[in-house]
């Protein structure tokens, strides 16, 4: 028969025992405090660390392929002295044929990647010039800051228009009135038509498609004026390159679909091209795969946390153990008035419990303390989840019951004579 | 709030002991700390049980006590037969019917007076405020009421066997079980504690009280002599 004011007499009757000696109770917790407050601080730090990758890879669209043009590996020493021109890469038909022949092909943005200096007016800036079409925007979404993007119409004419990244419009020139501007790629101008927001993130990371200055002109318009063929001065030698397309981003109509079809597109690639000049990225196989690899780190920093918490909660049983031998004769004077086994364990349990979780609230604090100080110092995101909270709280109260059930049971076990005899 | 009196079992003794046998068994040896005792302790009486050491008088008064059961034989309180009972039980039994008062007066020095005084009604359920009202007369009548908030060892030897008489006290047991009462006072207190002892009893508290001290025992009304587990002779 417990009523609840009994429970709550009890409750401080356990608190009173452990400010008796408030060093000793504040040492025994210290153990949990830093074991729950390590575990929610390394959950914090591993969250942080996957949202972000896994951020990046939701930007590249869960329900793209992305195809990228590669050197492939025996072309980039020995064929340059045969042939000073290395050619390689995705070609306009591969676009018209991946269209054409699978049926879960949504839509499809080619990319041509050139870099040019731009200039306008006065200043100038080494720009990556992207050739594309109007679907790149609807793939690769960013804000558009001013203006307009590039329309099927621009794609179809082989407009000279322009869509500059913000960060590269900043760049260029330090105003918003850069819209009607012309701006000169190489040799040929274009009108700036309107600004897009650039993602600034982190660099090193997973790739994006887009890069911080980045110049968006018709594919049309940039095959007619730049062509395929690309010089580059690399280390004092001239390399000639004939390069079609750079990047095919694919939009496939479900995220079901995404693993056939890039197996599709493998088979389809692999016919048309003698060599492997190119690389497939999923990104859905990617974010599988980076959850997976969460998955596995969780149940790492699980096995870590267990640790740490049992050491803690050993601790607690060490210190109730020689509490209860301290308190021997207290026991025994208890039992003798009357106090029952089960009072006896409740009393220590309550003691242990109390300790616990007045442990494993010092190290929430802890927990969201050392997250913050990291953001602070370190700079790495970090997140706290509640949920990671609620559970190292609560398995730090687990650590209490379970550590303190013996030395508990012990006390209620001593024989009221003995112990009243105890010195 | 327990009931506080269920007290009476109506019979007219508080203590009936019938071939009481206590039997250690240490190896193939068999030590018979109680061999067949029987006595019979009136309500209202005042007893000294008295022995050397040795004599069977402590496991009596574990057995008195209800701290530990017979090996054979019956043992009734105040009606109620209590020499099978369990652990649980047994301490219920010591909870409601018994007071126990130590030679070390066995207080717990972190509680405060008031706190020892009123454990026992702590087990019992009492309310806080109920518990304190209840202490403070019971500290009030050993002469204690301005010490309620003092702890155990701000107290000198004859104060703190007063609490712990207090504390005995304070369930309105069946009767007082003292075992060596005077044991760690100096003449002066030992003499104040059996007064009040006496008092007691004259204010029709039974007690039972453990010794080996002849001039404190002529103070209780009827004296039992043990010898080797077994009663030598009644006095008075």
């Amino acid at each position: 028969m417990m009523t609840p004011g009994r429970f709550f007499r009890d409750v401080q009757l356990g608190v009173k025992n452990l400010l008796l000696h408030k060093l000793r109770s504040f040492l025994t917790m210290l153990g949990l405090v830093f074991g729950v407050g390590s575990v929610i601080a390394m959950l914090a730090v591993g969250e942080g660390a996957s949202e972000v990758a896994l951020e990046q890879i939701r930007k590249l669209g869960s329900r793209n392929i992305i195809v990228t043009a590669q050197k492939p590996a025996e072309e980039q020493g020995a064929s340059n002295v045969r042939s000073f021109i290395s050619i390689y890469g995705l070609l306009y038909q591969d676009e018209q044929r991946l269209q054409g022949t699978i049926p879960t092909v949504k839509r499809i943005v080619p990319v041509k990647i050139i870099q040019k200096e731009g200039r306008l007016k006065n200043r100038s800036l080494e720009m990556r010039v992207v050739g594309t079409n109007e679907h790149w925007f609807d793939l690769v979404q960013r804000p558009l800051i001013a203006g307009r993007v590039l329309t099927k119409l621009d794609i179809d004419e082989k407009s000279s228009v322009a869509v500059l990244t913000e960060h590269g419009a900043r760049r260029l020139l330090a105003s918003e009135g850069v819209i009607g501007e012309t701006l000169r790629l190489g040799s040929n101008y274009y009108e700036v038509v309107g600004i897009v927001q650039s993602e600034s993130a982190t660099e090193g990371a997973m790739q994006t498609p887009d890069q911080m200055t980045d110049a968006y002109i018709p594919l049309t318009a940039a095959r007619e004026h730049i062509g395929d063929y690309f010089t580059q001065n690399k280390s004092g030698s001239r390399v000639r390159e004939l390069v079609e397309l750079h990047q095919l981003i694919i939009e496939v109509d479900s995220e079901e679909n995404v693993e056939a079809t890039a197996g599709a597109i493998e088979r389809m690639l692999a016919t048309f091209h003698k060599k492997k000049d190119y690389s497939i990225n999923v990104p859905l196989t990617l974010l599988r795969q980076a959850e997976a690899t969460k998955r596995t780190f969780n149940i790492v920093l699980g096995a870590i946390a267990g640790i740490s918490l049992l050491v803690g909660g050993i601790g607690i049983m060490n210190i109730m153990l020689a509490s209860v031998t301290e308190r021997t004769r207290e026991i025994g004077i208890r039992r003798a008035i009357g106090a029952k086994q089960r009072q006896i364990i409740a009393q220590f349990l309550i003691e242990t419990v109390v300790l616990s979780f007045t442990g494993g609230l010092f190290g929430i604090g802890l927990g969201l303390l050392i997250p913050w100080l990291i953001e602070k110092i370190v700079g790495m995101p970090t997140i706290v989840r509640m949920s990671s909270l609620v559970l190292s709280l609560g398995i730090s109260v687990t650590v209490g019951i379970v550590f303190g059930i013996y030395p508990a049971m012990r006390a209620a076990a001593l024989d009221p004579i003995e112990a009243l005899r105890h010195e | 709030m327990t009931d506080r009196r269920e007290q009476s079992g109506g019979a007219d003794y508080a203590v009936r002991l019938e071939n009481l046998q206590k039997i250690y068994k240490m190896g193939n040896n068999e030590v018979r700390a109680l061999d067949g005792v029987s006595a019979t302790f009136e309500k209202g009486s005042f007893w000294a049980i008295m022995g050397p050491s040795g004599s069977g008088k402590s496991t009596m008064l574990n057995l008195l006590g209800c701290l530990d059961r017979p090996t054979a034989g019956k043992y009734y309180l105040d009606g109620r037969d209590v020499s099978k009972l369990d652990d649980d039980d047994l301490s219920d039994i010591r909870l409601k019917y018994l007071g126990f008062i130590f030679q070390s007066f066995n207080l717990i020095p972190q509680l405060t007076v008031e706190e020892n005084i009123a454990l026992p009604l702590y087990y019992l359920g009492w309310s806080a405020s109920e518990r304190t009202s209840r202490a403070q007369e019971l500290a009030a009548l050993v002469g204690l009421e301005k010490r309620l908030r003092h702890r155990p060892t701000e107290l000198s030897g004859g104060q703190q066997q007063r609490v712990a008489i207090a504390r005995a006290l304070s369930n309105d047991p069946v009767f007082l079980l003292a075992d060596e009462p005077t044991g760690n006072l100096d003449s002066v207190n030992s003499l104040e504690i059996i007064e009040l002892l006496t008092k007691l009893n004259r204010e029709g508290k039974t007690i039972i009280m453990v010794t080996h001290e002849p001039h404190i025992a002529a103070h209780a009304s009827k004296r039992l002599y043990m010898m080797d587990g077994k009663i030598q002779k009644v006095e008075g």
